[in-house]
C-alpha cells in the first residue's frame, strides 16, 4: 500500500499524463465533452425513477421494481448517486466519495490495480472524478443475490468520470451485475470509469457487466484486479448494443498461490460501432489459473479482440479461446491471442478462429426441417452461449436471457 | 410414395449421376449399393434437396408433386429425413437443440427425454452436436433425430458402417421403429431407402427391392439378398460384366 500523502501524489502524477494517448483505440479529445451537471435528487424509492428510465436499466439487469432477488442496489446518473442500499448484513455497497468520508484507509485502495497514469482517461479520472461506486463484501460474509450497480448518463455531451472500488474481505463471496447505460437519444457522451478489483485470500467475486450504450457515445474503462491466495474472479462482460468506439483492456494480476480469473466477454458489433475488448492476466503465482473466452460477432462494426496471458510463477496454467463470427458482408474482426511465458513447467495455450457461418452446418439444421433464418439464429445462439463454471445458476440464467434478448434486436 | 425420373445431377459443374430412375412405394423399403466413389450419397442428396446437388435433368416426385424446386428444409417438413454418413459438428448445438428442431412444433422435455432413451443417447444429449462422438454414437445420433422428425421417407447413408455387433441390434431396432416394422405389411406407411455397403442391415429391415450403382448409374435392380450374394462373392466386377 502506498504511504500517507499519496493522494496527492497520485494528483501529480496524473497531471503528467494527461496528454498520454491509450496505445490502442481511437484518441478521443476530452475537451469535447461536458463536465459539469447538477446534482440530482436522491430517491429513497428507485422505483419512482420514469418508466424510460428504469426500462433502460432493465435492460443491463438493474431491477428497481422488484429488489427480492438483489442484495444491494446503487444507481449512479450523471455525477450524482441517487440510490444506494445494502440489503444485506455483510455487505456495504455506497458512493465512493461518501465511502472516503466513511472510512480514512479507503484512499491506500486507490490506483493500487490500476496505475493512475496509465493513460489520458485515467489521469482524467483523477483530476475530475466524479463519484462511481464502493461495494465491499465483509470478511467471511457471502451474498446469495447479486449487488446490483447501475452506471447512467442522463445529460447530453457530458463525459462520467467514475472511480468504483471493489473490495472482497477474505474469505466472502460477493456477486455483482453492473449495467451501465445511457438515455436512449442520439446526443454523444464518454464514459470514463475506473474500477478497481481487490480480492483477498480465499474470497470469490463475480462481475458481470452489460453494457447498452447508443451510436454516438465512447466508452473508456479501466480495469484492475488484484487476486490473492485461492481468490477468484470471475467476469462476464456482454456489449451487443451500437456504440460508437469502445477500447478498454482489464489487466488481472494473480499474485497469491492457486488465484483463479475468467474472463468471458460477448461482443456484437453493429455497423458503425468500434470495439477493442482485451483481457489480459499475469499468473503471478503458484498454480495460478486463467481462462479468457470471447465471442464476437459482427453485422457491420469493427472488432478487435485480444487476449494476453503471462505465465511468470510454477505450474501456472492458462488458455484462451477467441471465436469470431463475420455475419453479413461488412465487418472486420482481428483477433490477436497473445501469450507470454517466462519459466519451464508452465501451460499457456490459444485457440481463435474467425469466419463465416459454415454452410454446411446451416444445411444441416434446414435438413431437420429449420428455415435458413431459423438456422442460422440457431446456431449464432449456440455460438453466444458460453458455460460460465461458477456463476451462480439464477444469475446465469439471468445473463442467458439478456443475451438472447439482445441478439434478437441486434441481428 | 418417390419417383425417380431420369434423373442427372451435377456437383460443381460435375456430372455424377446420369439418368437414374426408380421408384419406391408406400411402406417399402429399398437399398442401393455400390462401391465407394459411385453416386450413392449424391442421390440421397439431391432427393434430400442439398443446394450443392444439381439436377440437371429429370424429375424428383414425392408424394405425387415434383420437388426439385423446393428448398430442402421445405423438403422436410413435407416429410422426407436423411441420416447423414458424415455429420459436421455444429459447436454450440447441442444434441437436445437439434433433437428439438426435429421434432418441431410442440417439443417438450419428456418427448426428447423418451426419444433419448429408446436411442440410448442420454449422456450426449447436452454435448455439441457431433463433437468428439465416436463413429456408433454419430449413426444412433442421426437415426435418434429422424424418430424425431418422423419422416414419410426415411434416406439412410449407411446406418451401420463401423458399428460394433452390439449396437448394430440396436440400430436395426430404431431403423424399424422408423419404417414401422411393427405394423402388418400391408399397414405400413413409411418409406425407406438405405445405403450398405455391409449388408448387415437386411438382417434386421425388410428390404423388398435392392439396386446397385456404378459410376451415377443404376445397373441393376432385384432382391437385396441376392444382389448382396452377388457382391460378396464376385465383387462388383460381376455387376460390371453383367452390363455388357
Ligand atoms: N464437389 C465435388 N466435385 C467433384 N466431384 C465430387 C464432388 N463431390 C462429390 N464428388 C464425386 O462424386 C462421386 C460420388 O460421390 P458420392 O459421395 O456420391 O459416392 P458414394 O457412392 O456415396 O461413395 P462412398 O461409398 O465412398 O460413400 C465421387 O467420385 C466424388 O469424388
Ligand atoms: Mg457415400
Amino acid at each position: 500500500m502506498p504511504e500517507i500523502g499519496s493522494a496527492k501524489a497520485a494528483t501529480d502524477k496524473a497531471k503528467t499524463a494527461l496528454s498520454k494517448q491509450a496505445p490502442v483505440g481511437e484518441d478521443i479529445d476530452l475537451n469535447k465533452y461536458g463536465h459539469s451537471a447538477e446534482e440530482l435528487p436522491y430517491q429513497d424509492d428507485p422505483s419512482q425513477l420514469p418508466v424510460e428510465t428504469k426500462q433502460r436499466m432493465l435492460d443491463v439487469g438493474v431491477t428497481l421494481d422488484d429488489n427480492s432477488q438483489r442484495s444491494g442496489t446503487i444507481i449512479q446518473m450523471d455525477h450524482s448517486i441517487v440510490h444506494s442500499l445494502a440489503m444485506q448484513e455483510g455487505i456495504e455497497v455506497m458512493g465512493t466519495n461518501h465511502a472516503l468520508e466513511k472510512y480514512d484507509w479507503l484512499s491506500d485502495y486507490f490506483w493500487n490495480a490500476v496505475a493512475v497514469d496509465t493513460d489520458k482517461y485515467t489521469a482524467h479520472v483523477e483530476l475530475n472524478q466524479s463519484n462511481g461506486y464502493f461495494i465491499r463484501a465483509l470478511p467471511g460474509s457471502k451474498t446469495v443475490y447479486p449487488v446490483q450497480a447501475c452506471l447512467y448518463l442522463a445529460r447530453g455531451n457530458l463525459a462520467q468520470n467514475v472511480h468504483n472500488i471493489i473490495i472482497a474481505e477474505e474469505g466472502s463471496e460477493l456477486h455483482i451485475i453492473t449495467g451501465c447505460t445511457t438515455a436512449s437519444r442520439e446526443e454523444a457522451g464518454l464514459h470514463l470509469g475506473v474500477s478497481e478489483f481487490y480480492i483477498k485470500r480465499g474470497a470469490k467475486v463475480s462481475f458481470t457487466m452489460i453494457h447498452n450504450w447508443t451510436p454516438e457515445i465512447e466508452v473508456r474503462p479501466r480495469t484492475g484486479i488484484i487476486v490473492e491466495e485461492n481468490g477468484v474472479f470471475l467476469s462476464n462482460y456482454v456489449i451487443m448494443k451500437p456504440v460508437r468506439s469502445l477500447q478498454t483492456s482489464p489487466l488481472a494480476r494473480c499474485v497469491g498461490d492457486n488465484a483463479v480469473v475468467r474472463f468471458n466477454s460477448i461482443l456484437v458489433a453493429t455497423p458503425g460501432s468500434s470495439m477493442d475488448l482485451g483481457s489480459r492476466v499475469i499468473l503471478d503465482a503458484k498454480g495460478a489459473k486463467t481462462e479468457i473466452i470471447s465471442r464476437a460477432i459482427t453485422t457491420g462494426g469493427d472488432i478487435f479482440a485480444r487476449g494476453y496471458i503471462e505465465g511468470n510463477a510454477p505450474e501456472v496454467k492458462g488458455h484462451l479461446e477467441c471465436r469470431g463470427l463475420i455475419l453479413g458482408k461488412e465487418g472486420m474482426i482481428h483477433a490477436i491471442p497473445e501469450l507470454k511465458g517466462t519459466l519451464a513447467g508452465i501451460d499457456l495455450s490459444h485457440e481463435a478462429a474467425v469466419g463465416k457461418i459454415a454452410e454446411e452446418e446451416v444445411e444441416y439444421l434446414m435438413m431437420r426441417g429449420l428455415t435458413r433464418d431459423e438456422a442460422t439464429a440457431t446456431i449464432v445462439r449456440g455460438f453466444l452461449r458460453v458455460d460460465i463454471e461458477g456463476l451462480p445458476p439464477q444469475l446465469h440464467v439471468e445473463l442467458q436471457r439478456a443475451i438472447e434478448a439482445s441478439q434478437e434486436d441486434a441481428m | 410414395m418417390l419417383e425417380i425420373e431420369q434423373l442427372t445431377v451435377a456437383v460443381d459443374d460435375k456430372e455424377i449421376l446420369h439418368d437414374v430412375s426408380f421408384s419406391i412405394k408406400a411402406g417399402e423399403t429399398h437399398v442401393l449399393f455400390g462401391p465407394n466413389g459411385s453416386g450413392k450419397t449424391t442421390l440421397l442428396m439431391a432427393i434430400m434437396g442439398a443446394p450443392r446437388y444439381h439436377v440437371t435433368r429429370g424429375g424428383i416426385i414425392f408424394k405425387g408433386k415434383d420437388i426439385v424446386g423446393l428448398s430442402m428444409d421445405e423438403r422436410a417438413r413435407r416429410g422426407i429425413g436423411m441420416s447423414l454418413q458424415r455429420p459436421p459438428v455444429v459447436r454450440g448445438v447441442t444434441t437436445r437443440d437439434m433433437v428439438a428442431a426435429c421434432i418441431g412444433e410442440g417439443t417438450s422435455e419428456e418427448a426428447i427425454a423418451r426419444i433419448a432413451e429408446k436411442a440410448h443417447m442420454g449422456d450426449l444429449m447436452d454435448r455439441d452436436i457431433n463433437y468428439g462422438f465416436s463413429g456408433g454414437e454419430i449413426k444412433r445420433s442421426e437415426l435418434m433425430q429422424l424418430l424425431a422428425q418422423e419422416p414419410d421417407l426415411a434416406l439412410l447413408d449407411e446406418p451401420e458402417s463401423g458399428v460394433d455387433l452390439v449396437n448394430i441390434a440396436l440400430i436395426g431396432e430404431l431403423i424399424n421403429e422408423l419404417l414401422q416394422k411393427e405394423h402388418p405389411i400391408r399397414d405400413r406407411r413409411l418409406s425407406g431407402l438405405i445405403i450398405t455397403h455391409t449388408g448387415h442391415i437386411l438382417d434386421y429391415v425388410n428390404a423388398r427391392t435392392g439396386y446397385v450403382m456404378l459410376d451415377g448409374r443404376i445397373i441393376c435392380e432385384g432382391d437385396p439378398h441376392e444382389i448382396l450374394e452377388t457382391i460378396k462373392n464376385k465383387d462388383y466386377e460381376e455387376c460390371r460384366r453383367c452390363l455388357k
